[in-house]
């Protein structure tokens, strides 16, 4: 009769893969950390991180690239957009991300300017980081199910090209509308202003940022509809024309509170 | 640019798989050396795909992408895309980026095979 060793056999380890730091650890569930006053942390905490299979709509490749010039290398400008990732963005969107810059397995919390006075709050994981690209992927109901890599490259001339490419299907059937109907639009111009902000800050001015839209796959995935149930640009707007309710309900709450502590 | 440091080869299993051997890094600059294995494997005739990453070196995100717009390829086609031979590492990363809701993933070819019932 064979015997069950009390220690098992000691497997040898496999050698690390070369990218082992730069993935984020698996999360079932996003998990936000410390917010500055005033940000608008909802629609992200204990969210799933989605990928492009997970989305609604219609699956687009896009990249937004900017020429930026021989002043800087690809891994200083990448060093550079990590550290400093919210500063390059449109005004009055505002990404509230870790105060050491962008790494993997960091959730950050976006509250994004939308029209009708909407402040949209989603967020975003840290998917992937080294030392010439970061992926950033989004969580239920965020406008979009996918990931964002921003990388640089030397282009043979001695020249750095800085890249956005946003790989995504929209997330439910509102945000496909949403986005057929003016949203790609705004998207382009959102990432176009990034990019040109990233370029001037390097010196390069008046760059031309090159969009280039690729869609990759027509077909709509409709047993994806039910993502609507997350939807952040509806529960956002919900929560704010509650607003007012909240505020007259405030006062009540305190002297609820104050009553109990006076037992 | 980055160097190209990836081979992928084709081969038949029967008549209805296509098994993509997997060799070195998997960036986003390695579709077009893909797609090729994928087109040498059969293309669209094949019923079933099975990328071996047992030889997989290094993967970036650009590597997960590219993978994504294969699986595309590959719904349009009807075909089931599986994978094998992933290291304990890069089967986390397919957990992470969901690409596991998508892709059957199994520890060795053989097994594989006998899911995909072409062993």
């Amino acid at each position: 009769m064979g015997m069950t060793p009390d220690t098992p056999e000691e497997v040898p380890a496999a050698p690390a893969s070369r990218d082992q730091g730069n993935w984020a650890t698996p999360v079932s569930k996003l998990k936000v950390g410390d917010l500055p006053e005033g940000a608008l942390n909802r629609n992200v905490e204990g969210r799933k991180p989605m990928s492009p299979i997970q989305g609604f709509g219609k699956m687009w490749q896009k990249t937004y690239k900017v020429k930026v010039g021989s002043k800087v290398t690809p891994q200083e400008l990448i060093a550079t957009w990590k550290q400093n990732f919210p500063m390059f963005w449109p005004p009055n969107n505002f990404f509230y991300g870790p105060l050491t810059g962008i790494a993997p397995g960091e959730v950050a919390v976006l509250n994004l300017s939308m029209p009708g006075k909407l402040k949209l709050s989603t967020g975003v994981l840290v998917l992937y980081a080294d030392d010439e690209s970061f992926t950033l992927m989004t969580p239920e109901g965020h406008m979009f199910a996918g990931w964002i890599t921003f990388s640089a490259y030397d282009d043979g001339t001695g020249n750095t090209t800085a890249q956005a490419q946003v790989l995504m299907r929209a997330n439910d059937p509102v945000y496909e509308m949403g986005l057929t109907f003016g949203g790609h639009a705004k998207e382009d111009v959102f990432w176009a202003e990034t990019l040109g902000n990233l370029a001037a800050h390097f010196g390069a001015r008046d760059a031309k940022v090159e969009t280039q839209t690729v869609c990759v796959d027509k077909k709509r995935q409709w047993k994806r509809a039910k993502n609507i149930t997350k939807n952040s640009a509806m529960r956002s707007g919900l929560y704010m024309t509650g607003a007012p309710f909240r505020a007259l309900a405030k006062p009540f709450k305190r002297s609820g509170s104050s009553a109990k502590q006076n037992l | 640019m980055a160097e190209l440091s990836v081979n992928m080869t084709s081969r038949k299993v029967g008549d209805k798989v296509s098994v993509i051997d997997i060799k070195g890094d998997v960036t986003s600059a390695s579709e077009g050396v893909l797609m090729q294995a994928y087109e040498e494997g059969g293309g669209e005739k094949s019923k079933i795909v099975l990328l071996n990453f047992s030889g997989l070196e290094y993967m970036n995100s650009g590597g997960i992408g590219m993978l994504v717009t294969l699986l595309v390829r590959a719904n349009r086609h009807k075909q089931k895309l599986l994978a094998c031979g992933l290291n304990a590492h890069y089967r986390q990363i397919f957990e992470l980026t969901r690409l596991d809701d998508a892709i059957g993933i199994y520890d060795t070819e053989s097994d594989a095979l006998t899911a995909a019932g072409a062993a």
